[in-house]
């Protein structure tokens, strides 16, 4: 009776959380990570942090890393929860994402374009070998070419079939501007969602939930037929507008992955048919949380787009609720509470069952 | 002084369209109390989008459906609020689909299924819903003693069968019926239309059938509308029609030149 | 680096949020009203709807009493009374009597409540038809046309099976004659003392983002038919402890062979009556 004492229930959380610190801590011979080292080494992990707990903030994200002690779905929900008391004080300017300074810049559709293909730091090519990468020397002139200005500028892709005809427009599938209860943040998420609510929830949903979505669109469970327009990786500036100023301010920046996704085209006449697009942006550096994303993105528009819903990835109401691991974490996990007196109230309608049946049995005989 | 029956159902104009098809074209009818008119027509011809617009889970582009019990045709379904159609669908009117797994609750028994509406309208006596669960399984001729049983371990026709006792059980003057018996076999779809005609004549319901079935439209319907491309080409007494159409395209039916 | 947490851990603004929604929930008793929940620093599931309800109506004045499954001293009990201990600096109990606010998952304390008292109820699943019709859309529609004959369907069919209803817990309640609702996980045995109860009940559910109420003196009536009544069962052994027959009794299984106890769930009821 160790867990649920009927007393001392006190005494048994603080040992447990005793034992929790000594874990954390590890061999005390060996030197203790920083968040330094852990923002500097593993910033991938810290980036996925961030993007799922919707806060930039690579410091306690490393923090929360830690604390969580590698639990990657703990550190989000650390770091989350801590984001839901700070205050409110602006929304920023939507993101000038033609002016992002680039580390990384692909598209698939197309062999070459505008600004080239630039390849950045990537997995993609490498052979999955321990030691692969150790054999190779970091030169200076890669450092420097991260922040090297392109020699032309990188015409967005999506951009161009626009200006052909080829492309649904922009603004078409863009969400309704009037709407101020955007913010899932701020007000409840109900549906239908806007497309801009849906893109938030995607934007912070859980990268593994959101992958094997996508992979289902793949694999005909919602149809599909997806071209990376564009994927890019790099920094772009973060602008307010304080009222008292009238006019826009810098006040940092970010990293962030962009995916511009075409899909296949739909048309209610030949003359109007356009592809249709599909869109990931996330936090830090998750080129496949992004294109995932965009997938997820594109199928949930079935509805907007006349195609009949009926796969789990366009539903939704299945994707969006399922798709915040601090919401799904904590209540599969909740499992582990007391349940015992709903159980108990469960043995009590089911013995009573049981004893009204004999009865009746023998009634019967 | 001269009868005049007034109609139960009236529409007017009804156009719509799916992108650029026309699915129906100024298409305008009525039902009268107690009639059986069906709508023929082949395949993609807009039947069914029809029976769907008039009972109000489709809007057309144009024209309205009026409708009223008490000899005027006081409400129109496209105006209707929407909590008061899902109260005519569940009491004054039903449906019957071709599949009946599109009404029928595939994990409930049958009769729970049979006495849903009745619970919808307040019934609050087990007894009483078990009674009338069990009278409306005799009516629709299931062995009562199926009434605890899953419709999953039920035929195509009983399935059919309790569809049919489901929605009558709230006694619609007004049934909407999407090919009822087109899924069946044969030898079942004849015991089920002799039993659909009785019920029709008893119940003294008033029907929109959409059949692609000549034969099944001349067995039930008093009256007949032929569509084609969306719009109503041809009415008339069911026999009148059947017998000596008069649009090519009806004589190219009723002659089985066409495919249905 | 300090962080600094605000009084109830939540800013201002957003306990105002909240208890405006509370406000419109008393207004339509039993109606499920949406609220941006927040992510607390407990994992949704764990009561965060209970705890967002709690910080949003506690003062400084208020007396908490925090119960899980009938007791105060239960780890999650613990663990939420010690959050408000810490983020609020209010005097906390285990008297139902004494305690103006109530925090509770899973029951409704034995020792009736007062008027002035506020019971607030931790609910994981705020919308009674969710097994029945799971698409959200279409229980807002029911709810709307109060068309709850898809869970009177569940009941036929559970008398048509079993003999009898066979809800232990959860049982679905209509509130001031019009709503269907949940009365949280509580064990139907609990049900009757929600019918014109003279505190101030509040449900808060996090992770569906939901709350809703019942003022002091609402009509809370179980769902049930006129020849199948309402009959919670609950068993007629007496408290190992106390020797309470009526009260709601935890089953402890004492040895290898089976043996049983029955003690009272209500810690705070059972060792008022020793």
């Amino acid at each position: 009776m160790s867990y649920v004492a009927v007393k001392g229930g006190s005494t048994a959380i603080q040992a447990a959380h005793r034992l929790v610190r000594k874990r954390m801590r590890g061999d005390p011979d060996a030197p203790e990570i920083t968040p330094r080292q852990i923002c500097g080494q593993m910033h991938l992990g810290v980036d996925r942090v961030m993007a799922e707990a919707s806060l930039y903030d690579a410091n306690l994200a490393a923090q929360a890393m830690l604390q969580a002690q590698g639990d990657m779905i703990e550190a989000i929900f650390l770091l989350r929860a801590y984001r839901a008391t700070l205050t409110r004080f602006l929304d920023s300017m939507p993101l000038a994402m033609d002016t992002m300074r680039v580390q990384r810049r692909i598209s698939a559709a197309f062999k070459d374009l505008p600004g080239g293909q630039q390849l950045g730091q990537t997995y993609d090519y490498s052979h999955r070998l321990f030691g692969y990468f150790d054999r190779l020397e970091t030169e200076s002139e890669i450092e420097s070419g991260k922040t090297a200005v392109p020699p032309e500028p990188m015409t967005s892709v999506m951009d161009l079939l626009e200006k052909e005809g080829l492309m649904e427009p922009a603004a078409a599938c863009a969400p309704p501007a009037e709407n101020t209860q955007q913010d899932i943040t701020q007000h409840p998420l109900l549906f239908p969602a806007t497309r801009a609510q849906r893109l938030q929830s995607l934007a912070r949903g859980d990268e593994g939930f959101l992958l094997s979505m996508a992979y289902s669109t793949q694999r005909g469970y919602g149809q599909n037929h997806p071209f990376i327009a564009e994927l890019r990786m790099g920094e772009v500036t973060v602008e307010i507008t304080p009222p008292e100023l009238g006019f826009s301010i810098e006040i940092g920046t970010i990293t962030v992955t962009e995916c511009q996704m075409i899909n296949q085209f739909q048309a209610r006449s030949p003359e109007e048919a356009a592809f249709t697009r599909g869109y990931g942006l996330v936090f830090g550096h998750s080129e496949r949380k992004a294109i995932a994303m965009a997938l997820v993105d594109r199928a949930l528009r079935a509805g907007e787009l006349g195609e009949e819903a009926l796969s789990p990835a366009q539903n939704e109401q299945f994707v969006l609720s399922h798709c915040d691991n601090v919401e799904t974490t904590g209540f599969v996990e909740h499992l582990k509470l007391p349940h015992y007196v709903d159980f108990q109230s469960e043995i009590q309608t089911l013995r009573h069952l049981h004893k009204t049946a004999t009865k009746d049995g023998a009634d019967r005989v | 002084m001269s009868y005049r029956p007034v109609p139960i159902l009236m529409a007017r104009d009804l156009t719509l369209s799916f992108g650029t098809l026309r699915a129906l074209e100024s298409v305008s009818l009525e039902i009268y109390p107690g009639e059986v008119l069906a709508i023929v027509g082949e395949s993609g011809s807009g039947k069914t989008t029809l029976l769907n617009t008039l009972y109000g889970v489709l809007a057309p582009g144009a024209g309205e459906v009026r409708f009223g019990e008490n000899g005027e045709l006081d409400r129109c379904v496209q105006t209707l609020p929407r909590q008061q159609l899902r109260h005519l669908h569940r009491s004054a009117w039903g449906y019957v689909h071709q599949n009946p797994r599109d009404a029928l609750r595939m994990e409930i028994t049958a009769g729970g299924n049979i006495v849903e509406r009745l619970m919808a309208a307040g019934e609050k006596h087990y007894g009483t819903l078990r009674e009338k669960a069990l009278f409306w399984l005799q009516k629709v001729e299931i062995d009562p003693k199926r009434i605890d049983d899953l419709p999953t371990t039920f035929s195509g026709g009983m399935q059919q069968r309790l569809q049919i006792a489901r929605t009558l059980i709230s006694h619609p003057y007004l049934l909407f019926m999407d090919e009822p018996t087109s899924g069946l076999d044969v030898s079942v779809q004849a015991g089920l239309l002799d039993l659909l005609r009785n019920l029709v004549s008893e119940q003294r319901m008033a029907v929109i059938l959409v059949t692609h079935d000549l034969a099944v439209a001349r067995l039930l319907a008093g009256r007949i509308a032929v569509m084609q491309r969306g719009r109503i080409i041809e009415t008339g007494v069911t026999d009148q029609v059947l017998d000596d159409p008069q649009h090519p395209y009806t004589q190219l039916l009723v002659s089985s030149v066409l495919p249905a | 680096m300090t962080i600094y947490y605000n009084f109830a851990y939540l800013d201002e603004g957003t306990k105002k949020k909240i208890r405006r929604t509370l406000l419109k929930a008393v207004a339509i008793p039993g109606h499920q009203i949406p609220f941006a929940s927040r992510e607390m620093p407990l994992p949704y599931g764990w009561g965060t709807g209970g705890i967002q309800v709690t910080a949003a109506v506690i003062g400084p004045e208020d007396i908490l009493k925090v119960i899980d499954q009938g007791s105060d001293d239960t780890t999650n009990a613990v663990s939420i009374r010690n959050f408000f201990r810490s983020t609020t600096g209010v005097r906390t109990t285990t008297s139902t009597r004494e305690a103006t606010l109530i925090q509770t998952r899973h029951r409704i304390p034995e020792t009736p409540l007062h008027a002035g008292q506020i019971l607030v109820y931790q609910v994981p699943m705020p919308e009674p038809l969710f097994k029945l019709e799971p698409r959200v859309s279409e229980t807002i529609a029911l709810h709307a046309m109060a068309d709850y004959s898809l869970m009177y369907l569940k009941l036929y069919d559970q008398i048509t099976r079993y003999g009898r209803i066979a809800i232990g817990y959860e049982y679905p309640v209509i509130v001031h004659d019009r709503y269907l609702t949940s009365p949280s996980p509580i064990p139907a045995y609990d049900v009757p003392k929600m019918h014109m109860s003279p505190a101030l009940q509040l449900f808060g559910a996090g992770r569906e983002k939901r709350l809703y109420a019942i003022p002091p003196y609402t009509r809370v009536i179980p769902l049930d038919f006129t020849d199948y009544p309402f009959d919670p069962v609950n068993t007629r052994q007496p408290c190992a402890l106390c020797g309470a027959v009526e009260s709601y009794k935890d089953e402890i299984v004492i040895d290898d062979a089976g043996n049983r106890q029955f003690i009272c769930s209500d810690t705070d009821f059972c060792e008022h009556r020793r």
